[in-house]
């Protein structure tokens, strides 16, 4: 299974003889490396790791159980914060799936500007992933370069949504209004100068003798594990699986984008940095095409019934007092049925399953989180390493314990 | 608002406007007796097998095309019998598709946890995603390589997503 044939495995001495020198160590759950609140538990033979054992559930807040007693406009709220480093897409997903469910269309530009904040937000996410993953390996400066350039996407989120992280911006039938003025020419100024950020980050790294050598070889995973583990996202696509949902099932018009889905044939630690990399810039390409490309009109589908109305209408139009009060004390129904809407976030493939039994609370909601089935395959890739490697391999799969967790 | 999309109901309805199909041709050459129910609805493609045969027609339908395990779930029809319905979310890689396999489970009668065969020897990624689904709706599934709590504490009392199980938890 850990054949990678570029990288030495270390060989396991013989059971019998290894009985007494065997170890049992606990990393986490608040250990620094471990991205929030991961309990592994490590069986070592000296610095050899013999099996891994993740035990997770210290952040579960029973979101799933707690959707069931909302409206379905409330469950947005909800949404963002399971995975909070990529709250939009969780948005996005949900929203997609009840407006399945209702068969709303939804206005072109909503769609657009939905593409470009998802992209924003998985620049973001991976971002943070790629300054704690340098961190991990002892490189400090990366943090503090990603962090700034972070920080520029949160204030561009903080000035469509009034919100850094818990974003809520995307809603059933749209987003939560226009965005404002000067804000498109923004996101421009950023895009702009954001590839020169990467090269940066990328001068720091890829070249970096030590960077290469703790990840070089580190974590294989081969593409037939990585299916059998249901594995997604950037660590499958550097596995050499060239899936991308934005690409394969398109969803809020992707399929009008033009873009690469980076992969690697390698399916090591290195290989997934590199595919992350690259998956930047790709984005960045995304956004300068969703800006480009701009089209007017509403924000939000015409459905008065379901999304709310302008403030300003509420001030000056008895129908829209209406419409906003039934919808906020009553909700809406949604027609009986059951839908899953998959989606490409920065991390692999979410998705929400909504069932609905006709009325204004949904029956049932469930998420598919890419953290939670790729923790599976962190035995496979850790398996006959050192433990200093494990840190690497945490990192490299990029997981959030809130959407393990949920 | 858009008109809905078209919608096909019942087995004998999917067989004929789907017969070539590749999953539904997979299952009802696997065994016809054993798949069930089928629906078209959404755009998405439910097929219903019999509890029993859930883990061959998993098997069957990977052999067909449908490589990859996305999800998997249940979801809790109390009080109506069968109770619990499970989930499963297959994509294929290759034809760019999802289906969802559906299975109807009972409770089993004085108490007892429901069970169901486990997939996890078709795909060893539906791992945790069983466990969950043991953790919070307490249905066992047979053939598990480790079937133990994985979000509740490990001495908690009761499903927590079962719908007889309140929002506030006992207190």
């Amino acid at each position: 299974m850990n054949s990678n044939p570029g990288a030495p495995v270390l060989e396991l001495p013989a059971a019998e003889s290894a009985g007494e020198r065997r170890m049992i160590l606990n990393m986490g759950p608040q250990h620094p490396a471990t991205h929030g609140v991961l309990r592994l538990v490590v069986e070592l033979d000296g610095e050899v790791i013999v099996s891994v054992r993740p035990e997770v559930g210290y952040l579960h807040t029973g979101i799933e159980k707690t959707c069931e007693a909302k409206f379905y406009q409330q469950v947005v709220p909800l949404t963002d914060r399971i995975n909070y480093l990529d709250p939009l897409s969780n948005n996005l997903c949900y929203c997609l799936a009840v407006e399945k469910l209702l068969a709303l269309e939804i206005p072109e530009r909503a769609q657009w500007i939905r593409v470009l904040l998802t992209e924003l937000s998985r620049l973001n996410s991976h971002l943070i992933w790629l300054g704690t993953h340098a961190m991990d390996i002892g490189a400090l400066t990366v943090f503090l370069y990603t962090f700034r350039e972070r920080e520029e996407i949160l204030r561009l989120f903080e000035a469509v949504a009034g919100q850094r992280m818990m974003t809520s911006y995307f809603r059933i039938g749209g987003l939560s209004m226009e965005p404002p003025l000067d804000w498109l020419d923004r996101v421009q100024q950023f895009i702009a100068i954001f590839p020169e950020k990467i090269d940066e980050y990328s001068n720091l790294l890829t070249g970096n003798p030590i960077f290469m050598n703790r990840l070089k070889g580190v974590g294989y995973l081969s593409p037939e594990d990585a299916i059998a583990l249901g594995v997604t996202g950037p660590p499958l696509r550097a596995s050499g699986v060239d899936v991308d949902l934005r690409r394969d099932m398109p969803y809020s018009s992707y399929e009008k984008f033009q873009f690469k889905v980076p992969t690697s044939t390698v399916g090591d630690t290195w290989a997934r940095y590199e595919v992350r990399l690259a998956e930047m810039r790709e984005s960045t390409k995304i956004v300068q095409q969703a800006l480009d490309g701009m089209p007017g009109g509403p924000v939000k589908a015409n459905a008065p019934k379901i999304v709310l109305p302008d403030r300003e209408k509420m001030k000056t139009e008895m129908e829209a007092l209406i419409h906003h009060f039934k919808i906020v004390t009553e909700g809406f129904n949604v027609p009986a049925g059951e839908v899953y809407q998959g989606m490409e976030c920065g991390h692999g493939q979410m998705g929400y399953y909504v069932v609905s039994d006709g009325t204004a609370k949904p029956y049932r909601v469930h998420m598919r989180y890419p953290s939670f089935a790729t923790l599976q395959a962190v035995e496979t890739m850790a398996k006959g390493r050192l433990i200093a490697d494990l840190v690497a391999v945490v990192g490299s799969i990029d997981i959030v314990l809130g959407e393990i967790d949920r | 608002m858009t008109s809905q999309p078209s919608t096909i109901s019942g087995k004998n309805a999917v067989l004929e406007a789907m017969r070539d199909h590749p999953a539904v041709k997979a299952l009802e050459t696997w065994d016809a007796q054993a798949f069930i129910d089928a629906r078209f609805d959404f755009g998405e493609l439910t097929l219903t097998v019999a509890p029993g045969g859930i883990r061959a027609a998993c098997s069957a339908v990977k052999a067909a095309g449908y490589n990859f395990f996305e999800d998997m779930t249940a979801v809790d029809w109390f009080p109506s019998s069968p109770r619990f319905q499970l989930s499963y979310h297959i994509l294929s890689h290759a034809f760019k598709e999802r289906i969802r396999l559906r299975a109807m489970l009972d409770e089993a009668g004085s108490g007892a946890e429901p069970i169901i065969d486990s997939i996890t020897p078709v795909w060893p990624g539906s791992n945790y995603f069983e466990r969950e689904v043991f953790d919070l709706f307490g249905i066992r599934f047979a053939g598990h390589p480790d079937l133990r709590r994985i979000m509740m504490p490990e001495d908690w009392q009761g499903y927590p997503l079962r719908k007889d199980y309140p929002v506030e938890g006992y207190r």
